[in-house]
């Protein structure tokens, strides 16, 4: 889409995109190519000159048990908590929709998770599934050893996957509730008077119409997870234990900022970057046909 | 006040050309109507005027000064968009007032002037309140002010009553042509609808595919179309047309399947001609009238003070205006007699008006058959 | 809808309760947690009823970890950077919908782009560009040459050095270009008539003047969503804080909450940790709950 009335001096328009053409450059290109040498050079923190060792960096990180650990600990997360969010409000968004008495109750409260910070719903959570106190231990109590994060690999990734997905229930409710409210009435009642029932109308009206929604939603979440998990990990399980949640980004974290491995981390980042970037090229690719992007 | 000079306008987009070559000049002080289908570059045309559009090729002067290179604020003129383009946000008051917020005007003339905008108007009472909480007379009424606000030399109106209902658009027409009378500014306005333009126009404009076809007064251009296309967009029930042959003796119709007895036309035998005549120039008798044209009713629509009679002419739809107290049935058989005066003929190749009955100026036998 | 049976919605009703249950629970719990004491928050299970410590809690928390600056650097952060977001944004949008330039459609792709870039992956080149901002300019002066050519003709060497670590700059600063706001932008403006545009030429008005005069203010809800978005999203940063702040004088709420995490050996102090936690929790759901129709819209417009 293209105005049809521009203005004429374009020398002046141009200088309206330069503050955020500069902060990009700074903050986005420029780290983003710093990323990408620094992962083809071997790098001395904070000066001592680099040497080029071209793919040596990429090498040894996929030669590195921890850092396949680290993928398939984020690849579950993302699998699980994307499946377990999206689920959930899909569910819930279906039958909010339903409008009975009382969904308003529920269309402004099931959002308030989302506003929370990564970092204090996970204290949250940590204080809620911590197996000494909170409600775990309840159930340690009768089954001892059934619950401890702290030692239980699957157990940590439970939790962080429990906190993940609480937040992002109430985003996806948003958008999966928009959808469903997109949906004209006429439809759903020319269905009913088809003689279709609420189930049937489901799967064949309402499911196929939301179709976009969910691959949005499938994208978003799944980036989220690689992006928005730090906060949580670090609070609840700080990559632990034994490296059972030592997700992605967390390891980048860690290897950069405490080891201090800035080749490793850099050549981390591109592996990470290409996964995101894929990401979202199948999603405009999905998406384009309803938002021209020109 | 000021007249308009257009000199071989033209207007390209990328590729196509949607305005070939125009020449038009405006009085001082006239109401000029462009008229014409959509996508026949009369917006186009209005909007290289007020330099909203750049000119591809031409140009245009305003008091005899070349404009083309102008920015809108520069040239004097004043518009009436379509939608009204009011600003949402901004109070009438405000919307009317905002070219002299730009201009730097001080605010206390700025409010004698919308008062006295608004008295012409008729808008003192709403000033304070914003384009939504008004109806569509009271948003058209807003944007006319704004143009009025200027004192401008020219008034550019891009179909301005289109939103309207079909009663407040007769309400609005009139007043128009009465805020004309009083400011007797030069006015361009552009429109789809002939009603509009016939009872608007000093003088009328009639464009088609980028060129104009016509200019001439509403009586003129309603009674001698300069080609086809003006005669069947002009008038409504559009012109009937029949495509034709000049034969020694006359006309054949319809590829030959009636014979129309005219005076000599001038026009050489052999010639394709398009023959029109227009739905209030037929007259209804009754069938097998000598020199009668015999047809079958099929369709009356009724229109309260006439109807329309839709008869079927060999495969051909033929139209008749009456207000007579004939009242045919779908299926009957009814005669059409025309005076032999009431006939145009076009050009079949090039649509061009062809003048005919020079010699025999009225000729009032009807023709026959 | 339009089937009215009485086992069906009983059924949604308890579906939906059950995730409303869900949703609320864990702030009920933080809430409740935050007013017991040592003792009856460690008690297995947990009362559910409020203990009468909850006050002194929230003072011990406040002031063990700081949260009155803190609470101030993180309101300074998020508005900044939302504030930031909003208008540069507009500026960008304004330029590449209401002009024609060539290079218009790369500079939106380059703004494009950035969506693939998140913080996360490029934090530590990121992290030594805030440390120097100036740092990519020098390094290509050097590079083509420039540094020589000056010092060559002036004598002087070009030295250019700009921290921006432990300040409000250097936090609000790389937060700010944001390729969801333009978009958001782009995508209103190009909902915007174009008759108004012409309305307002044709009443002399210049760019400059129609984007403050009409674009806008026409603008106002967009901009309360993206404010609203925005303003959550800065405040709930971790990671970036994290890094930048090394000072107490600049540290985030969010970020100090971790100093609560009771010590493994040490007393189990849940009830201190979840009174910062409510802290920390309670203006972003403030601002969730008064803007939540603002925040809605804002949302749903980032999938468009």
């Amino acid at each position: 889409m293209e105005k049809r009335v521009t203005f004429g001096k374009w020398t002046i328009g141009i200088l309206f995109a330069v503050p955020q053409l500069i902060l990009i450059f700074t903050f986005f290109y420029w780290p983003a190519g710093q990323a990408v040498y620094w992962s083809l050079t071997l790098q001395q923190p904070w000066g001592g000159g680099n040497i080029w060792v071209g793919l040596d960096n990429f090498r040894s990180i996929l030669a590195n048990a921890d850092y396949w650990n680290s993928i398939t600990a984020s690849l579950i997360f993302a699998g699980i908590s994307t499946g377990l969010a999206m689920f959930i409000a899909l569910v819930l968004a279906a039958l909010t929709d339903r409008q009975l008495a009382g969904s308003w109750l529920y269309r402004v409260v099931l959002i308030w998770p989302y506003g929370i910070a990564a970092p204090a719903l996970a204290m949250a959570f940590r204080f809620i599934l911590a197996p000494e106190a909170g409600f775990m231990a309840f159930a340690n109590h009768f089954w001892p050893g059934f619950w401890d994060p702290g030692l239980n690999g699957a157990d940590a990734m439970a939790s962080v996957i429990i906190a993940f997905s609480w937040k992002y229930v109430g985003y996806n409710f948003i958008f999966f509730l928009a959808a469903f409210q997109a949906i004209p009435r006429s439809l759903i009642e020319a269905a009913a008077m088809d003689g279709s029932g609420v189930i049937r109308r489901f799967w064949d009206i309402q499911f196929p119409l939301i179709t976009p929604t969910i691959f949005f939603l499938l994208v978003i979440n799944i980036t989220e997870s690689f992006q928005d998990s730090f906060g949580i990990v670090d609070i609840m399980t700080a990559g632990g234990p034994a490296n059972a949640t030592n997700l992605m980004v967390y390891k980048i974290y860690s290897d950069g900022f405490k080891g201090l491995d800035y080749s490793g981390a850099a050549a981390q980042s591109i592996i990470l970057m290409l996964l995101i970037i894929a990401l979202t090229i199948v999603q405009f690719r999905f998406i384009e046909r309803r938002v021209h992007y020109r | 006040m000021a007249s308009i000079t257009i000199r071989g306008v033209k207007k390209n987009y990328a590729k196509t050309q949607v305005v070939h070559g125009v020449d038009l000049d405006f009085a001082s002080g006239e109401f000029v109507v462009i008229l014409g289908p959509s996508g026949c570059g009369k917006s186009t045309l209005l909007r290289m005027i007020a330099g909203l559009e750049e000119i591809s090729d031409g140009t245009i002067a305003i008091d005899g000064a070349v404009v083309n290179k102008l920015e809108p604020r520069e040239r004097g003129c004043a518009m009436v968009f379509q939608n009204y383009a009011l600003y949402p946000h901004m109070s009438v008051a405000q919307n009317i007032g905002y070219s002299l917020k730009v201009a730097g005007v001080p605010a206390a003339e700025r409010t004698q002037r919308i008062r006295a905008v608004a008295r012409v108007l008729e808008l003192e009472h709403l000033l304070d309140r914003k384009p939504m909480a008004l109806s569509g007379g009271q948003r058209q009424r807003v944007a006319m002010g704004r143009a009025m606000i200027r004192e401008p030399k020219v008034f550019l109106f891009d179909e301005p009553l289109s939103n309207l209902d079909a009663k407040l658009r007769v309400q609005m027409r009139s007043e128009i042509r009465k805020l004309h009378r009083r400011l007797s500014a030069t006015s361009v306005f552009v429109t789809h609808d002939q009603v509009e333009a016939m009872t608007l126009a000093d003088r009328l404009v009639v464009m088609n595919g980028g060129r104009v076809e016509q200019v001439g007064t509403p009586a003129d251009v309603y009674s001698r179309p300069a080609s086809r296309f003006v005669a069947t967009f002009v008038g409504a029930p559009a012109m009937n047309m029949l495509e034709g042959e000049v034969v020694l003796d006359g006309l054949s119709l319809l590829g030959g399947s009636r014979k129309l007895n005219v005076s000599r036309t001038g026009l050489a035998v052999g010639s394709k001609v398009a023959v029109g005549i227009r739905p209030e120039a037929v007259r209804m008798v009754a069938p097998g009238t000598p020199g009668a044209l015999a047809a079958t009713v099929d369709l009356i629509e009724e229109l309260g003070a006439g109807r329309v009679i839709y008869v079927d002419l060999d495969g051909a739809s033929f139209s008749a205006v009456t207000s007579e107290t004939v009242h045919p049935e779908p299926g009957s058989t009814v005669g059409l007699q025309f005076a032999e005066s009431d006939l145009h003929f076009f050009s079949s190749e090039t649509g061009a008006r062809l003048d005919v009955f020079k010699a025999s100026v009225p000729a009032p036998a009807p023709a026959t058959l | 809808m339009v089937e009215r049976t009485p086992i069906l919605n009983f059924f949604t009703h308890l579906i939906l309760f059950v995730g409303f249950v869900f949703c609320v629970a864990p702030f009920v719990i933080v809430a409740v947690a935050a007013s017991h004491n040592l003792k009856d928050v460690n008690d297995v299970p947990m009362s559910l009823l409020p203990g009468s410590d909850f006050w002194v809690n929230i003072k011990t928390a406040w002031t063990t970890t700081d949260l009155g600056p803190n609470l101030l650097n993180s309101f300074i952060m998020a508005f900044g950077v939302a504030a930031g977001k909003v208008i540069v944004s507009a500026l960008t949008a304004f330029s590449i919908v209401y002009f024609r330039y060539p290079g218009r459609m790369l500079i939106f792709w380059l703004i494009f782009i950035t969506l693939m870039l998140p913080l996360e992956v490029r934090i530590v080149p990121t992290y030594a560009v805030v440390a120097n901002v100036l740092d990519p300019y020098q390094t290509i002066m050097d590079l083509t040459g420039l540094s020589w050519l000056i010092q060559k003709i002036s004598g002087v060497q070009v030295q250019l050095s700009l921290g921006l670590l432990n300040s409000y700059s250097g936090l609000i600063l790389p937060l700010v270009a944001t390729a969801t706001g333009t978009f958001l932008y782009r995508q209103f403006f190009l909902t915007v008539p174009d008759e108004l545009t012409e309305a307002a030429r044709m009443d002399g008005a210049g760019a400059l003047r129609f984007f403050v005069d009409i674009l806008l203010p026409l603008s106002r809800n967009n901009m309360a969503a993206l404010g609203t978005i925005m303003f959550l999203w800065a405040w709930n940063q971790y990671l970036w804080p994290l890094l930048i702040t090394t000072d107490q004088s600049h540290a985030m709420a969010v970020t100090e909450l971790k100093q609560l995490i009771p010590n493994v050996g040490g007393a189990p102090e849940w009830h201190i940790a979840m009174a910062g936690t409510l802290i920390v929790m309670l203006p972003p759901l403030i601002v969730v709950v008064l803007m939540q129709r603002w925040f809605v819209r804002g949302l749903i417009a980032t999938e468009k």
